[in-house]
């Protein structure tokens, strides 16, 4: 088992390498240095530049930029500065004299990290993974046990729904529907510290993994209905709701466990529109920020944080996996 | 016995062979009786008509449409769709603009039906574009294997890794003040970041269906006859693993068409245009965009472009879902 998870963390380290080196590439053929200012705006003049560029070390060749950003680099008095290895994400261009993890990881005042940008999104992650399976189960298992019915066919067209029609979309319509036409919501609160306000970004952000879940839920328990083994727990007697409940929901929630992390993943890296929409602090919305303004050492380290964040949450789905069904073998 | 009976009846047998044969209904093919499974499905069918209309409405779009989608009409910003005589703002409606008007007096109707071309277009251009890499690389790599299909292998992993939507904006932020950016308003920089990602599905899926089918007996037989390796590619084993590529393509066009969207509410797909002579003058990502800051004064300017493409896509998606069931039965309910 140790040496089945060390060599899928292993993988990770091509992924990082080959994710940041796309970025940085596509950084650096970009036209225009991160200086630039918008044509009407007042340039930052030719000697701040050069000052700004020996600062932030963009007068040295690009391999070593590249290399200072993934290892480190060994500024003009000799002291070793470490890159990305250590977790370093380097400076912003844009919000001055903040690190990107400052920016991303730190937290107002003396708050704790939950509210922080990362915290703030990882909360609303969780929230619609938990609205996804608090809904989406449910939903899976009554539909499978009344099959071709109307509930079952009233499912699966929201089913349906939640999985084709884009968040964005579906978070226009929500917002027109509760906050403009019955004013039930404001739309971008003054506040976070209600609950009251994260129901419907969460719910938004949720639909589209809770039908999915819902319908993994659904395909997983029929399968299950039809394995002999349900037959033999019915013909020995006992009630159906033990069939149902330990031996049919048990069995068939195996795959939905597994997509879990995977979900969860894709729901924090996924928010980042519904983010903006809401006014949510985020980091999301930090990262839509950081393109609108062309902060490219922003756009760098969200996109590897979250391209890391997606890998990660790939590996849980095998080590869940191995865990949950001794069937699978670890190679 | 059997001689006895056999000898005399020869005629007759013959002439009620020849009604049987008269009477067998005539031989269908694999494609035509998944055809007949498909227009059972009445979901897909109306997919398929959604499918058509946005089709015909995106190619005429110039003739359909009732104002010209750039023009702009003084002191008519933000009229209400006529439906409703009096908006939130106190104007009253006007029956020539059905969904009413933006901020500077252009006619939604004629804007959303202008969108319909970058869908579409979208939808099926880097699609097609990636069908034809894909299943080349897939067949080949599938086939002859060795160096080349490891290669393949490793890169598809590494694709897979890389969350899709973050490269395209990497992309779509980075190269859009350059030549290639510009071109097309964009959208050509935004087809080629598409299509640079899309194949490797395809590639996979096609490379599985080669490695089982090359193993099979008419394989053999083909090559028996002296059958070259590009034929027996191309005609034998390509027909036969087409069924899994037209399921994916129709689960990637609706993928396309969000991607599209997405980036044009990012402000980052196709860049509006002024001209009235280009094709290609707004998105639905971009009329959403433009229309996210009046969403109490005029709803309908996000709702028009939010209803097309939640219609296009769910289209697209009852397609895909009456295609698997069609093309392969066997899968028939699951997922």
């Amino acid at each position: 088992m140790g040496k089945f998870l060390l060599r899928r963390m292993l993988w990770l380290i091509p992924v990082i390498l080959v994710v940041s080196t796309i970025t940085f590439v596509l950084m650096h053929a970009a036209p225009g240095g991160p200086w630039d200012r918008d044509l009407s705006a007042r340039q930052v003049d030719p000697a701040t530049q050069k000052m700004l560029n020996t600062y932030y070390g963009l007068d040295k060749p690009l391999w070593r930029q590249f290399t200072a950003y993934l290892i480190g680099d060994i500024d003009s008095e000799g002291k070793f500065d470490c890159g990305l290895i250590c977790g370093d994400l380097g400076p912003s261009y844009r919000q001055r004299g903040l690190t990107i993890q400052q920016i991303l990881f730190m937290p107002p005042e003396e708050k704790s990290i939950i509210y922080s940008r990362f915290g703030y999104s990882m909360r609303l992650g969780v929230y619609a993974l938990l609205f996804a399976i608090i809904i989406g189960i449910p939903a899976g298992v009554i539909s499978a046990l009344k099959q071709n019915t109307m509930v079952d066919y009233l499912s699966l067209f929201i089913v349906t729904i939640g999985i084709s029609v884009p968040n964005f979309v579906m978070a226009i319509f929500l917002i027109i529907i509760f906050a403009s036409t019955l004013h039930m919501v404001s739309i971008v609160p003054r506040s976070w510290d209600e609950v009251s306000v994260w129901i419907l970004p969460a719910v938004i952000l949720g639909f589209n993994t809770m039908a999915r879940t819902a319908r993994l839920t659904r395909g997983s328990m029929l399968e299950t209905m039809r394995q002999d083994y349900i037959r033999t727990a019915r013909s020995k007697g006992l009630s159906e709701r033990v069939v149902i409940v330990r031996h049919m929901i048990k069995n068939s929630l195996i795959p939905v466990v597994t997509i879990l992390g995977p979900a969860l993943a894709a729901l924090v890296t996924g928010s980042f529109i519904i983010e903006t929409m809401f006014g949510f602090p985020g980091m999301g919305r930090a990262y839509v920020t950081a393109i609108g303004q062309r902060d490219y050492s922003m756009i760098m380290g969200t996109t590897l944080i979250y391209a890391v964040l997606v890998a990660l949450a790939n590996v849980s789905v095998d080590v869940v996996y191995v865990f949950l069904d001794p069937r699978i073998r670890l190679d | 016995m059997t001689t006895q009976v056999s000898q005399p009846s020869t005629g007759k047998t013959q002439a009620h062979i020849a009604d049987l044969t008269m009477m067998t209904v005539k031989p269908r093919s694999l494609w035509m009786d998944a055809w007949s499974r498909l227009i059972k499905n009445k979901a897909s069918v109306v997919g398929m008509i959604i499918i058509v209309i946005f089709t015909f409405l995106a190619l005429f779009a110039s003739v359909i449409a009732p104002h010209n989608p750039l023009q702009i009409n003084d002191g008519k910003g933000f009229l209400p769709p006529t439906w409703i005589e009096v908006g939130p703002n106190g104007k009253a409606s006007d029956p020539a603009y059905f969904f009413g008007t933006d901020t500077l007096g252009r006619d939604v109707l004629s804007r959303t039906l202008y969108g319909a071309r970058v869908s579409m277009t979208v939808g099926f251009l880097p699609t097609f574009i990636i069908i034809v890499i894909g299943t080349i690389v897939g067949l080949f790599s599938g086939y002859r294997g060795g160096r080349m299909d490891n290669i393949l292998m490793r890169l598809t992993d590494v694709f897979y890794a890389f969350p899709d939507l973050l490269f395209f904006i990497i992309v779509m932020v980075t190269l859009r003040q350059t030549y290639i950016g510009q071109l097309l308003n964009g959208l050509f920089l935004l087809f080629s970041a598409l299509a640079l990602v899309g194949w490797v599905g395809f590639a996979r899926i096609v490379r599985g269906q080669t490695l089982s089918l090359k193993e099979k007996e008419f394989i053999e037989a083909a090559r028996c006859m002296g059958a070259t390796d590009s034929r027996i590619m191309f005609r034998h084993i390509l027909p036969n693993s087409l069924g899994p590529v037209i399921i994916l393509t129709a689960m990637t066009i609706p993928g396309m068409i969000i991607t599209e969207a997405i980036l044009g509410y990012l402000g980052l797909g196709l860049i509006p245009s002024t001209n009235p002579k280009d094709f290609f003058i707004t998105s639905w990502g971009a009329s959403m965009l433009e229309g996210q800051t009046a969403i109490n004064a005029q709803p309908w300017l996000l709702l028009a472009p939010a209803i097309a493409v939640s219609l296009v896509v769910l289209a697209f998606t009852f397609l895909g879902d009456g295609l698997r069931d069609a093309l392969d039965p066997r899968l028939q309910g699951t997922q």
